[in-house]
């Protein structure tokens, strides 16, 4: 056995602010905060920054099938990486201690701890759960998925390409594939009318721009020659070793890739494992954390900003950084509060702006209840344990009350991802076997360590191990 | 099934993928790597022993468990690759001797 000596302990570094997150809202936070003076740690779990949306822009970048949605974020990157902060990329956080702001992250193997006096949770979005049966077959993907291995190493599914489900991705991924040379087959299941849900929810005239490049999108891939089946219904990936088709109610296309997507939610795993009070928003079908309009959550040492807090897009996560860093330096008293909020401003418009068309986006892509709690008994939920809307339906009769109980009837949410993926559907199933609303059932507790690390990871924590529980 | 688009992505790193020399752009994950070795499955689940691939690639279902470097259970979306990285398939749940 190897045994690996341990490095003596020595006091963390501190920082003024630690952003998790490198993404639109943690890089423009870091911006801001060195305007206004204060010292920035930012970490990243990945290996440049630019978030999911601009991810791996500076290799992408040139890459004509990603090209024009790059730009913004590349300017984005250069200020970033102009900047005085520490940058730790390919870091995870592993714990965070929000009463001593001590942060313990892995990164090459080794434990890194640093302490701040204000953190910002810029962690971002996750894509929504498409539980449909066979979802768990190799070759069925996410759509965002096909996406990061485009941006990431310019690579693009070969064969028959099916892309299943709604929402902005779905149209923007169509055309960023037709333009790497692939022409794929779209499935949609939007089941709202375009037109009525406009009028319904407004937005359209002061988010004209948003829904001009929105539209833009659908014409152009209609134009490449695109197929498009709407208003699909019952939708199940068939096949023995690995997917071989899509078969929906009155249909059935061969396959083999099939990309599912059902809108994004925000990511709340450390939001939630610190202990911030999350409530549930029955507009946009997700938990979030409650939040005041600078991002300052219910613990005063943390706030969140970017689609981790309310999805908006990268134009709002922007936004919403600049308003977290303003509240940092106020809290840290680099500011005074009039300045704050004379300064907040611009960006407070800007936020407003950016999520003008959301009301309408989130009405017409609304997931149906059969994507929320998938009603055939055999079709798995948790992907780690593999366990079956049934068996979950047996558990919620005979007594477990919420996502946590599930966990001890059946280890849903007890594997690896810890419930990041199949928390909603558990909640929603549970919710609808009780018939109680859902925010009434509650959400998985996750807990440290937020990722499996090593033993000798965790014997390199000095500071934050000890309050571990 | 992918492929890469050299026109785009000219610079590549060489990793083993099951023992075998692949060539993969810069950039790419362990999972990615795996992906364009077109094997059938990157692990076998702990519960059921069922083939799975890649779901998200961003570091949240954590179906791309694997072994890279002789180390288990790496998330290979989130393992940027290395020449010279060897990555493994993963099968079921681990044997422990008793």
């Amino acid at each position: 056995m190897n045994l690996v000596p341990v490095k003596a302990p020595q006091a963390p570094r501190k920082f003024d602010l630690a952003i998790v997150g490198a993404g639109p809202s943690g890089m423009a936070a870091a911006i801001a905060a060195r305007e206004f003076g204060l010292s920035v740690l930012v970490v990243d779990e990945n290996a440049a920054p630019g978030g999911q949306v601009f991810r791996a822009a500076e290799l992408a970048g040139a890459d004509p099938a990603l090209a024009r949605d790059m730009a913004p974020g590349l300017e984005l990157i250069a200020r970033f990486r102009a900047l005085d902060v520490t940058y730790r990329p390919g870091a995870t956080l592993w714990m965070l201690d929000p009463d001593t702001g001590t942060l313990s992250l892995s990164c090459l193997n080794e434990t890194m701890e640093f302490v701040a006096e204000r953190i910002l949770l810029a962690t971002g979005a996750q894509e929504r759960p498409v539980p449909i049966p066979g979802w768990t077959l190799p070759g069925v993907m996410s759509a965002g998925a096909a996406q990061i291995a485009l941006k990431t190493a310019g690579m693009v599914p070969s064969g028959r390409v099916v892309l299943a489900g709604q929402g902005p991705l779905m149209w923007l991924l169509a055309n960023q594939l037709i333009r790497a040379g692939v022409m794929p087959v779209l499935v949609e299941t939007r089941t709202q009318p375009i037109l009525r849900t406009a009028l319904e929810q407004g937005g359209i005239f002061s988010g004209f721009a948003q829904l001009t490049k929105g539209i833009g999108l659908i014409l152009k891939a209609r134009q490449s020659g695109m197929r498009v089946i709407s208003g699909a219904r019952h939708l199940r990936a068939e096949g023995a070793a690995r997917v071989q088709s899509l078969r929906f109610e009155g249909g059935f296309e061969p396959c083999d890739t099939l990309l599912l997507h059902e809108g994004v939610i925000p990511s709340t795993h450390i939001s939630m494992a610190i202990g911030l009070e999350h409530f549930w928003d029955a507009r946009q079908l997700c938990w979030r954390p409650r939040l005041d309009v600078f991002g300052a959550s219910t613990h005063a040492r943390i706030a969140v900003a970017g689609d981790g807090a309310v999805i908006g897009g990268w134009e709002a996560a922007v936004a919403s950084g600049q308003l977290a860093a303003l509240d940092a330096a106020f809290r840290l008293g680099r500011m005074a509060q009039a300045a704050r909020d004379f300064q907040a401003e611009a960006s407070a418009d800007a936020l407003l702006q950016a999520r003008t068309l959301r009301p309408f986006l989130d009405a017409l892509y609304a997931p149906s209840h059969e994507i929320l709690a998938p009603p055939e008994e055999s079709t798995i939920i948790c992907r780690c344990e593999e366990v079956t809307a049934g068996s979950l339906r047996w558990a919620a009769a005979i007594g477990a009350t919420g996502p946590n109980q599930a966990k001890a009837y059946l280890r849903c949410g007890m594997g690896p991802c810890q419930g990041r993926l199949c928390g909603p559907t558990v909640a929603a199933v549970i919710a609808e076997t009780r018939n109680v609303p859902v925010e009434e059932v509650g959400h998985f507790r996750p807990r440290a360590p937020y990722k499996p690390i090593t033993v000798q990871e965790l014997a390199g924590a000095q500071h934050g191990a000890d309050r571990l529980s | 099934m992918f492929r890469t688009r050299p026109d785009h992505r000219t610079e590549t790193v060489q990793v083993i993928v099951e023992g075998r020399a692949l060539m993969v752009p810069e950039g790419s994950s362990a999972a990615a790597a795996i992906l364009l070795a077109g094997l059938a499955s990157i692990r076998e689940t702990a519960v059921s022993g069922s083939p799975r691939l890649p779901w998200c690639m961003m570091g949240i279902c954590f179906d791309c468990l694997t072994e890279i470097d002789g180390v288990a259970n790496r998330q290979a979306c989130m393992v940027p690759v290395a020449v010279g990285m060897r990555i493994a398939r993963q099968h079921g749940a681990r044997d422990v001797p008793r």
